[in-house]
């Protein structure tokens, strides 16, 4: 007998969901789409061109975004490392360690960065550093960008190792593997599903700051969000469009990486 | 031999018991250092006199609460009033994060739903589909917001075109395209929480209000919302506290009149015009109002528990 009507089902609810799907990627289409206009105006199309990919890497802006590119990438790279490796010695303390006092402080203390609003953290951090009496630069940058990366390199890898029984690892133990050798051999190949999706969120997160970045920057030194924020308030113009594109690219091929491998570590599992 | 029956590993476990302490200590000690002094010191600082040229003395004194709470006449000697110029920009603040939340969970809830009671094999993608956006550059997807609503951007031309309207509609620099913005920066943080709430629910409880001849629109008032309440509450303070705070929206959507907490802040630190100690105080008073509705979220999680 079938059911009189589904109860799962309800009248609008599926128009409500391609409404919320077209709100998020419609702004993104666009700009993309338009990032390929040949015209100059960026009001009116003037047909396909790749002339402002072109313009982004040899134009007269060129050398700006170019050092604007490198040190994102470098410190994104250097931040996700180092918050990664703090990460997983973390979430090992925290799945494999028992119960132990201050457990709860230890998560409140990881989860920090995530409950401060940003720009809370920012004036802190330049205050920090200028009481201290650090000159704001590439260093101050990154280690606030190692800061507020831990816990998004932190849950994933948590998870993952919440996952992963520890009969493996008594297994190694009780044939004589040391300690280390049971953690290298054993269970960083079972979390590294974890590890690297982890890696990859901090990565993205790094390179996407703007507020934090803008703040302990110091004069003179740019990243790409805060290089796109200066131009774009002298207006959008289309090359802020092609780098644009191409930072959307960069971050939906990492996150569709991430998403991979955490379904492939899920299936193997 | 009944001393080698007992394994080694029954005897030290996986054997990290005993490091707790050294591998915890980085994570401790960067986040100790770099967040919780850094915060602390911005504490004193909200404590301390202005300089003139935008710097700081260190001699204590209430001045940046004061101007921020109390008006007082320019020489001083009129009655203090309160100032409602500040407050009036958080009031603001707090309504625009409001009316984002409630439009976010106006759209976020039928979505998580809809995901929740697809096929299981589907749900990852459409999760997927949802989070993808929000790894977006946050900078990014505002100035994209922005192009789309100008007067002459594609938005107001498609409405022009379909003869809808016969001038563009002014949106941007408006209160409305700073909520716009907000609306579409969280969208994500309200439909995740909600989904995983939803996923959890037994739908025989609908099945049996259902077979008590209760509407479908009762059965979702009265059955499903208070079984995933703990899921939209998490949804709407993902989405609330950070428009609190926001910065970018207001700033690249909005205009002089749409002034938000953010903004505020940043224009204390910005050049000799700014004030660190006032700066700092909002931003306590900002981290304040966060930490009472983070403690509220927890006691409320707590006793849905019970």
């Amino acid at each position: 007998m079938a059911a009189r009507t589904d109860i799962r089902r309800y009248m609008g609810f599926g128009a409500l969901t391609a409404l919320c799907l077209t709100v998020l990627y419609v702004p993104l289409i666009v700009v993309a789409v338009y990032s390929f206009n040949a015209s100059r105006s960026i009001t009116a199309w003037g047909g396909f061109s790749t002339h402002w990919y072109v313009d982004v890497f040899v134009g007269p802006e060129a050398p700006i975004f170019r050092a604007a590119a490198w040190n994102s990438i470098s410190i994104a790279f250097l931040a996700s490392t180092a918050a990664t490796v703090i990460a997983v010695a973390a979430a090992v303390a925290m799945v494999r360690g028992g119960r132990f006092r201050g457990r709860q402080t230890s998560f409140a203390i990881i989860s920090l960065p995530l409950m401060v609003p940003e720009i809370v953290i920012a004036v802190a951090t330049l205050i920090f550093f200028t009481t201290i009496g650090v000159r704001t630069g590439y260093g101050t940058i990154l280690i606030a960008h190692i800061t507020f990366c831990i816990p998004f390199a932190y849950l994933p890898i948590s998870a993952r190792l919440q996952g992963i029984e520890d009969t493996y690892e008594l297994a190694a133990r009780d044939l004589y593997a040391t300690r280390w050798q049971a953690f290298r051999l054993i269970l960083l190949p079972l979390m590294m599903p974890g590890v690297i999706s982890g890696w990859l969120l901090a990565f993205i997160i790094s390179l996407d700051d703007f507020i934090i970045t803008n703040f302990v920057k110091g004069a003179g030194m740019e990243t790409l969000p805060t290089a796109i924020f200066g131009s774009v308030k002298q207006g959008i113009k289309p090359n802020i469009m092609a780098i644009s594109t191409l930072m959307l690219a960069v971050s939906v091929i990492f996150v569709t990486l991430s998403y991979l491998i955490n379904r492939i570590g899920q299936k193997a599992r | 031999m009944a001393a080698e029956a007992t394994s080694r590993s029954a005897r030290s476990g996986t054997g990290w018991q005993g490091l707790v302490l050294p591998l915890l200590l980085p994570s401790w000690l960067v986040i100790g250092i770099f967040m919780l002094v850094p915060v602390a010191l911005m504490a004193v600082y909200s404590f301390l006199t202005k300089d003139f040229r935008g710097g700081i003395v260190w001699q204590f004194s209430l001045d940046a609460y004061d101007q921020f709470f109390v008006e007082r006449g320019l020489f001083g000697d009129e009655p203090p009033l309160p100032n409602w110029t500040y407050i009036t920009i958080f009031w603001r603040s707090i309504w625009q994060a409001g009316l984002a939340t409630l439009l976010c969970l106006i759209i976020g809830f039928p979505t998580a739903w809809f995901i929740a009671t697809r096929n299981p094999r589907h749900r990852a993608l459409w999760v997927f589909l949802i989070t993808v956006p929000y790894w977006v550059n946050l900078l990014i997807r505002t100035v994209s917001m922005r192009f789309l609503l100008r007067d002459h951007g594609p938005f107001n031309e498609m409405l022009m075109a379909i003869g809808l309207i016969d001038s563009p509609l002014r949106i941007i620099n408006t209160d409305l395209a700073v909520q716009i913005g907000l609306f579409y920066s969280y969208l994500p943080f309200m439909v995740l929480p909600i989904y995983a709430a939803v996923e959890r629910y037994n739908f025989a409880l609908s099945e049996a209000a259902r077979d008590l001849y209760a509407g479908p629109w009762t059965v979702l008032r009265e059955i499903v919302l208070p079984t995933v309440k703990p899921g939209i509450v998490a949804g709407c303070i993902l989405v609330f506290v950070p428009s609190l705070g926001a910065f970018l929206a207001p700033d690249l959507l909005g205009g002089a009149r749409t002034y938000m907490i953010g903004s505020l802040i940043d224009e204390q630190f910005r050049g000799s015009a700014g004030n660190w100690p006032f700066g700092s105080a909002v931003a306590m008073i900002l981290l304040t109002m966060v930490l009472a509705v983070l403690l509220w979220q927890v006691r409320v999680a707590t006793r849905e528990k019970r």
